[in-house]
């Protein structure tokens, strides 16, 4: 291995490393230099040569690497995120071929291992989710592009005998500008893998740019029309078996006995196994699987908990509307502000739990051998899904792969490892591969829901009518405590706090309060994250004092970001697009909301009527300022999806409980917005040089108080619990 | 012996006429475009055309095919290049992708019956399939094209 190690200079995060190919050819790395004894990735197919000399830390690190040009001219980047429908596969793949001067169709895909290289930092782990791909990648994988690129040029001027400056590189070869002379990367890149790392490269200015901030087309799209796209429940192994679980249906309880005698007789089932999470019936085609699990008799213990039910648990958030409660902020003397204030307003919210309801139900296929063990598994969390292989199967890291399908959507239910360890667990007891797949029921009974949580909110205006006073507790479980003890601390969880805490408009005098109250229902990440409750509080209760104070909420809004020039120019723009100022049919109202959140702006507006006794969505503007667009159709695709996703936690399904579990099983009793139900979504953007925001999450918290706000304004009546269900 | 024809290619099945067509297609034939969402006939991700009628194949029993025609995604076209696949690339559908199997053959089976199909006739079909991604309004826009003779050709 030719190695050539040297900082970048202009990446604090990693060093760039070159290396040769078998065969010809080059490899550019990142390495981490904060990581001395990083995770070896499992060697591939075309692994970069025997490991270097113990020693040397960094060269002792394994190939981990973002582009590989081939002799041959095929050129391979590395997507170390998943892709789930935000369209990493094609965005993330543009940062590094927009510098390294490659067309889009001229480059692979090549799906990540798991190593520290492809760390998120902003998750902590090998991760999706939070909006943070594009934001972690900007600079990085840009200057992965350049110092290829620049390398490439160097070799060709070097064989050609003229000064760098006098070439050019553009569709993956190297041009002289003299015309005649012309190099493709293929044929430059062994010569290319025996230079030293330049020191320092230029990134390409905005006017150069010919990738970022066009639409291209997503990689992705063609296999999934055709039906060739490989989800996690489309992997197939040679000998595989299929499994299913039955769980105990009451949360908390536990097998006490179980009778298999009835599923095994079915044709097909090989065998029915208790597993950590149920008793589990395996067979040699998902049907007979499904068949023998019907034929179970499983008894649990209890069998029912009456103090789990959903009235319950609202009564008890309800108490910790009351009494000590752990402060999050605090600026100025809201108490005395409130006291002293011309108009104060008090007010209750409510949200139920929800589910994640990813159409492809969680799955995982797993191969566990003496030797290793293979995951195929659509995975949010790749470094997650190997440590809870690691665990179970007690083999070392490097010996364990987890292989990345696409993603039947995520929406962060994929950050967790329970289905990864079901198969993991199967096929180490079975010794054959085992793909374990979830019903719609298990997907919906057991899974790790957004919240149910209560806010009470208090508002005082002054004597012009200006928000002097804002107060807002929030009651719900700990997110975090699971996930990531550490990080809560005196009391507080950052992740119930999303949006409540950096709010964007300027009161004087403000307090926000968490009060942690715990239930054995299991909460996780949902679309959006904290923002997809508090958004709709704080847009909403802020509605509520532009009434009380006789304004219009647009204008109040306007007011209080009188400092913040970005916020200023968005909500002119939102009310330009959606006519705010404009006449109203009949029976319409309109209601706004703004999110600011993943480094991202959103101004919402909805247009909604009441037909037939329900809230109908007629038309939705949004405005976006999501700093420089990589790939602008799929963040139009993400706000227009998002818009959808949030209308489901306002005007249809929830998630209740009764005698300990879940009442709803399927898409009858937790209905999704069908397509009759698509509301016109209008998506403007917004110019801007700053660096990227996410947006996966942005739209699905906005539109929840911007449906309500637009109801209350017709209505005249505030709504203050989703979903919305009108008297 | 259930025999019928899948994808243009006759076929004879020696399996429990009662397993669904839905696994028969994915865990027998290999056939993994057809997808599980909720075997409840309820998100349509599984629609596979039985004589050109959209069906669920997770509701649908293999007895129920005897001596008649199934078209999955697999054999929409030969190509991958049928007009309303065409449209999907062209209006860039798909989000996770998850459900576009089902919903472009609920589409191909709209467009077989109604080829210049109204928005009522559009929303009656498609309100039967669900997508968790919300790519609705872009699925209408698709349809649009798909149906319109100067684009059919792609």
């Amino acid at each position: 291995m030719a190695e050539r190690m040297s900082g970048s200079g202009l990446s604090r995060r990693a060093w760039l490393k070159v290396g040769a190919l078998m065969g010809g050819g080059l490899v550019l790395s990142l390495v981490l230099p904060s990581h001395a004894e990083p995770v070896a990735e499992a060697p591939d197919a075309d692994s970069e040569g025997p490991a270097p000399p113990v020693g040397d830390v960094n060269a002792r690190v394994a190939p981990n690497a973002w582009i590989r040009i081939h002799g041959d001219g095929r050129i391979q980047l590395t997507l170390a995120r998943s892709e789930m429908g935000q369209g990493v596969m094609t965005s993330l793949p543009m940062l590094l071929a927009e510098e390294l001067e490659v067309g889009l169709d001229q480059i692979q895909i090549e799906p990540a291992g798991v190593a520290p290289v492809y760390g998120n930092p902003l998750l902590g782990e090998q991760a999706t989710g939070g909006g943070t791909s594009t934001r972690e990648a900007w600079d990085k994988l840009r200057e992965a592009g350049a110092v290829a690129r620049v390398l490439m040029i160097s070799a060709a001027a070097a064989i050609w005998g003229v000064p760098e400056s006098e070439c050019r590189a553009r569709r993956a070869s190297v041009h002289h500008v003299d015309g005649t002379r012309s190099l493709s990367y293929g044929e430059l890149a062994s010569r290319a893998s025996e230079l030293p790392v330049p020191p320092t490269v230029a990134l390409k200015t905005k006017g150069d740019w010919t990738l970022i901030g066009t639409s291209q087309r997503r990689l992705d799209t063609p296999g999934k029309v055709r039906g060739t796209a490989g989800f996690g429940l489309d992997t197939r192994l040679p000998g595989m078996l299929f499994a299913t679980i039955e769980r105990c249906p009451v949360i908390g309880s536990r097998v006490e006995s179980w009778r298999a005698g009835a599923a095994k007789a079915v044709p097909g089932v090989v065998d029915v196994l208790a597993v950590r999470h149920g008793i589990a019936v395996v067979a040699d085609s998902t049907w007979a699987a499904l068949v023998g699990r019907e034929r179970l008799v499983v008894e649990c213990r209890p069998k029912s908990d009456p103090g789990l039910d959903s009235e319950r648990l609202r009564a008890r958030l309800r108490a910790g509307l009351t009494g000590r409660a752990a402060v999050a902020l605090k600026e100025g003397d809201v108490s005395l502000a409130l006291a002293s204030s011309a108009q104060a307003i008090e007010a209750v919210y409510a949200l139920p739990f929800q589910a994640h309801a990813c159409m492809e139900p969680m799955n995982c296929t797993a191969d566990v051998r003496p030797d290793g063990c293979d995951i195929h598994v659509p995975t949010q969390a790749q470094s997650a899904a190997l440590e809870t292989a690691r665990r179970v199967t007690g083999l070392p890291s490097e010996r364990i792969a987890v292989h990345t399908t696409f993603l039947g959507g995520g929406y962060g239910r994929r950050r967790e490892q329970d289905f990864v360890l079901d198969a993991v667990e199967l096929s180490m007891m079975l010794k054959r591969p085992v793909q374990v797949i979830w019903t719609r029921e298990d997907d919906l009974q057991h899974d790790y829901y957004r919240p149910m949580t209560l806010h009470r909110l208090r508002g005082g205006l002054d004597a012009e009518g200006h928000p002097s006073a804002w107060f807002h507790r929030i009651v719900g479980p700990s997110v975090l405590s699971r996930r990531d003890p550490a990080r809560v601390r005196d009391g507080l969880d950052p992740l119930m706090l999303g949006g409540a805490a950096e709010l964007p408009y300027r009161i004087p005098h403000r307090r926000l309060e968490y009060r942690r109250s715990d239930s054995p229902v299991s909460v996780g990440l949902w679309r959006g994250e904290g923002y997809s409750h508090n958004c709709f509080v704080t847009e909403c209760f802020l509605d509520e004092l532009a009434r009380a104070a006789g304004q219009d909420p647009l204008v109040m809004r306007q007011r209080l970001l009188a400092e913040s020039p970005r916020h200023r120019r968005l909500l002119e723009r939102i009310a330009e697009r959606s006519a705010w100022h404009g006449p109203l049919t009949a029976g319409v109202g309109r209601g706004l909301a703004l999110i600011e959140a993943f480094g991202s702006l959103l101004a919402v507006v909805a247009e909604v009527s009441v037909e037939a006794g329900r809230p109908s969505v007629r038309r939705v503007v949004c405005v976006v300022d999501s700093g420089q667009l990589v790939n602008p159709d799929a963040v139009r695709a993400q706000i227009e999806g998002g818009v959808v996703f949030g209308l489901s936690a306002t005007l249809k399904g929830e998630i209740t409980l009764r005698d300990g579990r879940v009442e709803q099983s399927g898409f009858g009793d937790y209905p999704l917005p069908r397509f009759d139900e698509m509301p016109e979504v209008e998506v403007t953007f917004m110019e801007s040089d700053e660096a990227p925001g996410g947006v996966s999450g942005l739209a699905t918290p906005a539109i929840a108080p911007a449906v309500a706000n637009a109801l209350s304004a017709l209505q005249g009546t505030p709504i203050r619990s989703l979903p919305i269900r009108l008297a | 012996m259930i025999t019928f024809t899948l994808n243009g290619e006759p076929r004879e099945l020696d399996l429990d006429p009662n397993q669904p067509l839905l696994w028969v297609l994915r865990d027998h034939l290999g056939l993994t475009g057809t997808k599980y969402g909720c075997g409840q006939g309820e998100c349509g991700a599984c629609i596979v055309l039985l004589d050109n009628e959209p069906v669920n194949a997770c509701s649908t029993p293999l007895a129920a095919v005897r001596e008649r025609s199934v078209t999955t995604i697999e054999g929409l076209s030969r190509d991958g290049r049928h007009p309303l696949q065409l449209a999907w690339i062209i209006e860039e559908v798909p989000q996770c992708g998850y459900c576009q199997s089902g919903q472009i053959m609920m589409a191909a089976g709209l467009l077989a019956k109604h080829p210049r199909p109204t928005e009522e006739q559009i929303d009656a079909a498609m309100s039967q399939v669900l997508c968790r991604c919300g790519t609705y309004g872009r699925i209408r826009r698709a349809i649009h094209r798909a149906a319109s003779p100067e684009v059919k050709g792609g």
